[in-house]
């Protein structure tokens, strides 16, 4: 082995109620590229995260040693200044500023009292040229192409002399050849001594870069891979990415029968809001029984909300295009009302943000979609609305003082089963639930799965989406997997295993 | 059944609470001064047009901390309008009606650009105080234009006449005062043990009995205690009608009706509103639509009690509606305030401005108590709220 230039020994860190990381330790060598590679949720970014202070020092458990001496950052500006520098996965650079001004923010070249201009370009321009861009410093960054943003982010990195330089999901956003062009700029920084540590879900990529390759599996280290002594083909480290024992965590579904088909889209093809010429959703066709659950398993930016919120009503993108056909007759819906009306209901991922309104009690976000259920010309019969929000607090069991209890207040567990109330008043036939068990504790989950059970077997229709492999292999009939806009799988529930759904992933 | 926590009613009630410390601190600093009947009717038809506006900036407020800067410049405007066409002899319900009607448009005008242009109501406001500043000079001509006819004084509180006559003809005591203060006591008690005693039966959850009756008791006695002043005055000021049935029907709006219901869901949280089908652009144009007809009522009053329309009436009227309200508990970030929060802040307003001029505090030195005031509030109800989390 080569001379350590970090270690991270021990490192436990725990989120309310969540243990994120537990007992990890991560070994990097000088002048290496090491991948770190894991599910969604696994640990990776908050591990980063731990290592670049966004989490201080103190907030977590275990050491970090870089260059041989202990660490304990206090903030990004403590690690960076060690030469430790990330680029996270959304891009943080600022559209209307010029490349200059972004790749010196909160660095910025000449006196406190006057910013040296002609210092700032001239110092960019160098580095740009050091990542390949021809571009002036003097452009704004919303006029150049995500590529080359991702390249200004690199630049920024090493204006702030970066020795360790820590990129999470770098190509995620790319295309292939902005892809290839990023991985041979790492290789070359290699050549120069750089040493990089990248999160990939790509792992044909972290095959064609990674030196070492570490394994993290639910808050733990499982392996670390060495290239030139390990296998490292993608299968190997599919398996173990997902290597992890089935138990009982999911309730038996007895006697549901799965009839006809309640919802079908066909060629379903959806461009983004704001950028128009980006097609998120494209060519998609899929469908759902009456009676049956249909998990769609993909990665994050997969395009499933996306699809989901463009059937529900439009309530995502431009230019969508397609057929939507409810209970075998073809179907244009105007807007999400128009939705609601065909019984249609999305159950949104982000429930605080897209979901509750949580300066409101639980009564008022159960009927919110639903109001003049409870109406007579207007006006709201108000011991109706107590009466309704009381039998759905019965109905999934939330637990709470009263329904008048603001919904800010509850856990997420509860939030979810309010949110989920919500929708089940409006009385839908198909049901899209968007990870309907993010961040919500195992016996929380359990009880989601009994209502999602409970729902089919009264005839309705579900389609769950979730990036969690283990939920989508357990609950479902039927599995679609989604890659980059398309659907590039579909599997019997009982055939698929978590092995076969990454495959379609990483393989398509 | 929920017991009585007296931490949880100090919280819900400070305001309350607040105005009546300020009413004794006043009351001592001005020997009482401040609650002989004349000053309570003062108080009440001064601040006319704050009730109003406080009750419709309340409505914008409660969208997401939208304000509308325009209110005092269409005050103005409306006013003037409805001054003019009087001074040229005409008739006084077809004028009150054109300036509902022109307060309806100036709303709508300013609704249509924030609502589907996305124009920051900030801006499409200021626009407005401008606008409507300018439009005022043109309408009067620069000049004031004095309102003499009786029947629209009388009606909208203005003159010495403008209080509902005695028909008893009580010797010192206005007979029909203190009996509709009577009146309105009994449909109160009433009403609220009704809704009580058909909740309880439903077997819903009720608040404590102690704070139920405390509460009926003391807002009974509030209004008696009123309108028994205001009976030693010259009786109820007509100015105080409209209050009222402002208040009580934007009171039931906000709580009871569905588009009240999407106020507060738009300021809560627009994105989940938006995805629960509900068209956010179309309460937008309601609430500020909605502020343009209130601002034309507080129009009215206003050159009613003034009895004659000026190009500079209405200055700094939006800021009085602004503070009132989120003294009133409103959040500056949208979703929570009362119509009553609101008018509570409005009284709040007016019982230091009112105090401290019978004590001959300086006018300058009013300013600086009334910004601390609302600076204070506003403090008040970060904390707490960062205190719950």
């Amino acid at each position: 082995m080569g001379n350590i230039l970090l270690e991270m020994k021990n490192i436990t860190k725990e989120f309310p109620g969540v243990k994120a990381l537990d007992n990890v330790n991560l070994k990097v060598e000088q002048g290496e590229i090491h991948a770190l590679v894991g599910e969604n949720g696994a640990g990776k970014s908050t591990l980063m995260n731990v290592l670049s202070g966004i989490y201080p020092y103190g907030s977590y458990t275990g050491d970090i040693v870089y260059n041989g001496e202990v660490c304990q950052f206090q903030k990004i500006k403590d690690s960076e200044e060690k030469g430790i520098v990330i680029i996270h996965q959304e891009l943080a650079l600022i559209p209307y500023m010029s490349i200059g001004e972004n790749m010196f923010l909160g660095n910025e070249q000449g006196r406190k009292s006057a910013i040296d201009w002609d210092k700032t370009y001239a110092e960019a321009d160098k580095f740009l040229k050091m990542v390949g861009l021809t571009e002036s410093s003097r452009t704004l960054i919303k006029d150049i192409g995500v590529g080359k943003q991702q390249l200004v982010e690199i630049a920024k990195a090493l204006a702030k002399h970066a020795k360790l330089l820590i990129l999470d999901e770098p190509t995620s956003s790319l295309n292939e050849t902005d892809s290839k062009a990023l991985l041979d700029l790492l290789l070359k920084f290699k050549q120069e001594g750089m040493t990089s540590i990248i999160i990939s879900h790509k792992l044909n990529e972290v095959s064609y870069v990674a030196d070492h390759i570490t394994v993290i599996r639910d808050g733990s280290t499982i392996e670390t891979l060495d290239k030139t002594v390990d296998d490292i083909s993608e299968d190997r480290i599919i398996k173990g990415m997902v290597g992890r024992e089935m138990t009982d965590r999911f309730p038996k579904r007895e006697n549901v029968k799965i009839g006809d088909i309640a919802m079908e889209v066909k060629d379903w093809t959806v461009y983004h809001p704001q950028f128009s010429e980006r097609k998120v959703v494209d060519g998609v066709s899929m469908n759902v029984r009456k009676g049956e659950v249909v998990g769609i398993a993909g990665l994050m930016g997969a395009g499933r909300t996306e699809l989901a919120m463009s059937i529900f009503g439009k309530a995502y993108g431009t230019n969508i295009s397609g057929q939507l056909i409810l209970n075998g007759k073809e179907v244009k819906l105007k807007n999400i009302k128009d939705a609601i009306k065909h019984k249609i209901a999305y159950v949104t991922e982000d429930r605080k943000g897209n979901g509750l309104v949580l300066t409101n009690p639980i009564k008022i976000n159960t009927t919110l979609a639903n109001l003049s259920e409870i109406c007579s010309k207007h006006v709201i019969d108000q011991d109706k609305e107590y009466q309704v929000a009381e039998e759905y607090r019965d109905k999934l069991k939330t637990k709470c003082p009263t329904v008048e209890q603001n919904v800010g207040n509850l856990s997420g567990g509860n939030q979810q089963k309010v949110l989920l109330a919500k929708w089940m008043f409006a009385n839908p036939d198909v049901l899209i639930l968007d990870e309907p068990t993010r961040g919500i504790d195992v016996g929380a989950k359990y009880e989601i799965y009994c209502i999602i059970n409970d729902l089919v077997a009264a005839g309705k229709s579900v389609i769950m989406i979730s990036s969690e492999l283990p939920e989508v292999l357990g609950m479902s009939d039927r599995i679609y997997v989604m890659n980059e806009g398309k659907m590039v799988g579909e599997m019997a529930g009982e055939e698929a295993s978590q092995e076969s759904i990454m495959s379609c992933i990483l393989k398509s | 059944m929920v017991s009585f926590n007296l931490s949880e009613v100090i919280k819900k009630y400070t305001m309350v609470i607040a105005l009546v410390v300020i009413i004794g601190i006043f009351y001592v600093g001005t020997n009482g001064t401040i609650l002989l009947p004349q000053n309570i009717n003062n108080l009440l038809s001064q601040n006319a047009y704050v009730f109003i506006l406080a009750t419709g900036m309340l409505l914008c407020i409660l969208t997401g901390g939208n304000i509308d800067l325009s209110v005092g410049s269409v005050v103005c405007f409306i006013g003037g309008i409805g001054a003019v066409m009087m001074s040229k002899g005409m008739n006084v319900w077809f004028t009150v009606l054109v300036m509902l009607l022109v307060g309806v448009a100036v709303g709508a005008w300013q609704a249509f650009w924030v609502a589907y242009v996305n124009v920051p109501p900030f801006i499409a406001t200021l626009a407005g105080m401008y606008a409507f500043r300018g439009l005022s000079n043109v309408v009067l001509n620069g000049y004031a234009v004095s309102i003499t006819n009786p029947t629209y004084l009388n009606v909208f509180g203005g003159g010495a006449d403008c209080y509902i006559p005695d028909f008893f003809h009580g010797n010192g005591l206005n007979i029909t005062c203190m009996l509709a203060g009577i009146i309105g006591v009994a449909i109160f008690v009433i009403g609220s043990l009704r809704n009580r005693i058909a909740a309880s039966r439903k077997g819903y959850a009720t608040t404590s009995a102690v704070g139920f009756y405390l509460k009926l008791v003391l807002i009974s006695a509030v209004i008696l205690f009123v309108t028994y002043k205001l009976a030693g005055y010259k009786g109820i000021p007509t100015s105080l009608i409209w209050i009222i049935i402002v208040v009580l029907a934007y009171h039931y709006f906000t709580t009871k009706t569905t588009m009240g219901r999407y106020l507060y869901a738009v300021g809560g949280n627009e994105k989940a509103t938006q995805l629960s089908g509900i068209n956010t652009k179309k309460v937008y144009f309601f609430a500020y639509t909605n502020m343009g007809f209130l601002t034309a009522i507080a129009g009215i009053l206003t050159v009613a009690r003034a009895a004659s329309a000026q190009p500079t009436y209405g200055m700094f009227y939006e800021m009085d509606a602004i503070g009132a309200c989120f003294i009133g508990g409103a959040s500056a970030y949208g979703g929570t305030g009362s119509v009553f929060g609101a008018i509570i802040g409005a009284l709040l307003m007016g019982v230091i401005n009112q105090g401290m001029s019978i004590m001959g505090v300086d006018a300058n030195y009013q300013k600086v108590v009334k910004g601390l005031v609302l600076l204070v509030a506003v403090i008040f109800d970060v904390v707490s709220k960062r205190e719950k989390k």
